[in-house]
């Protein structure tokens, strides 16, 4: 195991469950200490390529090495370096936190001694040293996903698996389970699944996403923006005429800059339109200018606006919700 | 082999805090006393021949039918259903620990609830001042018998769990099971098509596995290995197809 090798390395990963193909040929890397969004419809594959990861589910074919380990052949090594917490986050019902954390760690392998302390730190590090003595079956949903974080990074492992980890919190919640996240930025390796997309925009060095078993788009999400969206995107609320002579005055400015939707006039006159430009540079302060001083239009605000993950995430698995969900693509297409 | 100690301790302390455990300590127990009781009013009508421990021992199957599924249905169903299976079994341990250490589980609670049938031979023996009750040797004989032949029974109900995430087809395949193993080979052994020659190697081996039989000559004092073996070679084929089962519902899930 040599600690140049990075945490994770999936090469050509396929999954064939009786006939129907789950994951079709993976293949992505993780560096050491980066937390790494794992994003995709349902269905997509995301909890089966990380049951594959952890070593739970066998793979049809393909090579999976955690830090230099391959799972297929070292499963038993490959458990002692992953944390794992799986879809919906399965405990005991009736067993304390302290006991549920105290039997997970002896099965991790942590000496007697340092259990116990290693218990306080992570029960204080969660939040739940209020309630390490109730039975875990009585706790809200927000302890129970606690107590399912807490156990897998109770034996610091070097890489942890998450998958949704945030489902069902509230927003308070969501945010302590975020920052969790980040304080384990550097020391381990974190790959979570979310379909709370903002969660992992903020949280996430790098995004991976996966549609129908492939992935389809992967990089930091300010790049994936970029590249899948090669244009920028102004807002810009402005009264006057803006049928006729305001398309004349941007092509003026920038061949490229059109109106692409345009918004019904409010009570003061004023209306909403999204501009586009191929040019990626800011086009913001010569619009501006070109605007206000034209006497036929009266600006109230102008903003370049970026395509959050969530229209990435719509646009490259938008042809999957065509095949798949047909009803819903309706509604999410703008 | 590292882990078994910490499931072992951790499954018997969860049978130990679960309720549903002292509901069939508590049935098990009346239905014991009840044949206990009724065993002594016999003896109390007319003489027999036999001391009253090996009557006793001889309606064991009784209680066996419900409380090896009851044990049992629980251990690998439930954790399947929950879906705990997954989260021990990505921990470093492997399916063999996991198995082992919740079959001696349910096999430790079992001889405790069957340990506790002890408690009526020692009422009958303080209260009746009369040592002619009790025979040592079927005693032993029936106990050591309950204790060998538990094994497989234990085994082929975790075997059953292992085969569903629910708890009661668990349950019901387990009772089947145990049904076909101690009646069903009795019932078998009666019939008269047997005695054909041509059927001659199928009577042996129903005479061999005939639980009644095995019974019958552990609470006469003797102590065949062959019989022995049966239950050994049963349990370690009923705990390796439980182990084959959790990993094959794996692949396949």
């Amino acid at each position: 195991m040599s600690d140049e090798s990075p945490a994770i390395e999936v090469r050509d990963l396929v999954k064939i469950y009786s006939g129907h193909t789950a994951v079709s040929k993976i293949s992505f890397t993780v560096a050491r200490g980066e937390i790494l969004g794992f994003l995709g419809p349902n269905g997509a594959g995301k909890s089966t390529t990380m049951r594959i990861l952890t070593g739970y589910l066998p793979a049809t074919a393909g090579e999976v090495l955690v830090c230099g380990v391959p799972v297929a052949s070292r499963s038993d090594d490959i458990k002692k370096l992953i944390g794992y917490m799986p879809e919906n986050n399965p405990l005991p019902e009736d067993m304390r936190v302290s006991e549920y954390l105290h039997y997970r760690g002896r099965l991790k392998e942590i000496s007697r001694r340092k259990l116990g302390p290693r218990i306080d730190e992570v029960l204080e590090l969660c939040d739940l040293t209020r309630v390490r003595h109730r039975i875990i079956g009585k706790l809200s949903k927000g302890f129970r996903q606690r107590v399912g974080i807490a156990e897998a990074i109770l034996a610091e492992p070097p890489v942890i698996i998450m998958d949704e980890p945030t489902i069902g919190l509230d927003p308070h919640q969501i945010i302590i389970v975020r920052n969790l996240i980040a304080s384990l930025r550097g020391r381990m390796t974190v790959i979570i699944s979310s379909h709370i997309l903002p969660e992992i925009e903020t949280t996430c060095d790098r995004v991976i996403i996966v549609n129908q078993g492939r992935v389809v788009a992967s990089g930091t999400p300010a790049a994936l923006s970029r590249e899948i969206f090669n244009h920028s995107r102004y807002e810009l609320e402005i009264s006057g005429d803006t049928a006729a002579a305001l398309p004349a005055e941007l092509a003026r400015l920038d061949p490229s800059l059109a109106i692409t939707r345009t918004g019904e006039p409010d009570a003061t006159g004023f209306r909403k339109l999204t501009l586009t430009s191929a040019r990626t540079d800011d086009l913001c302060e010569p619009l501006l200018r070109a605007l206000a001083n034209d006497s036929r239009f009266r600006v109230r605000s102008l903003a370049q606006s970026r395509p959050s993950l969530e229209e990435v995430f719509l646009t490259v698995t938008k042809r999957g919700w065509d095949s798949v969900d047909a009803p819903a693509s309706a509604t999410v297409v703008k | 082999m590292k882990h078994f100690t910490t499931i072992l301790s951790h499954e018997i302390r969860m049978l130990l805090v679960s309720a549903s455990t002292y509901i069939a300590a508590f049935l098990f127990l009346a239905v014991m006393g009840f044949i206990f009781s009724g065993v002594l009013e016999e003896y109390n009508a007319a003489a027999q021949d036999t001391s009253p421990a090996s009557v006793f021992f001889q309606l064991y199957w009784l209680p066996v039918f419900f409380m090896v599924p009851l044990l049992t249905m629980k251990c690998l169903a439930e954790e399947r259903r929950l879906g705990t299976l997954e989260t021990l079994l990505t921990a470093p341990v492997t399916t063999t620990e996991v198995v082992l250490g919740k079959y001696f589980a349910s096999y430790f609670l079992y001889l405790l609830l069957w340990a506790a049938t002890g408690g009526f031979f020692f009422i009958l023996n303080h209260f009746a001042g009369d040592s002619r009750f009790i025979d040592l040797g079927p005693l032993l004989g029936g106990y050591l018998f309950i204790a060998v032949s538990g094994l497989l029974y234990v085994a082929v109900g975790v075997f059953a769990s292992s085969l569903t995430r629910n708890q009661a087809v668990a349950g019901i395949f387990s009772f089947v099971m145990v049904f076909g193993l101690i009646l069903g080979i009795r019932f078998i052994g009666t019939r008269e098509a047997l005695n054909m020659d041509s059927l001659q190697s199928l009577r042996a081996l129903v005479d061999y596995s005939n639980a009644a039989r095995h019974l019958e000559d552990f609470t006469r004092g003797v102590v065949d290995t062959r019989q022995i073996l049966f239950y050994v070679s049963g349990t370690v084929l009923a705990l390796i197809f439980s182990i084959l089962g959790v990993e094959a519902k794996l692949i396949h899930s």
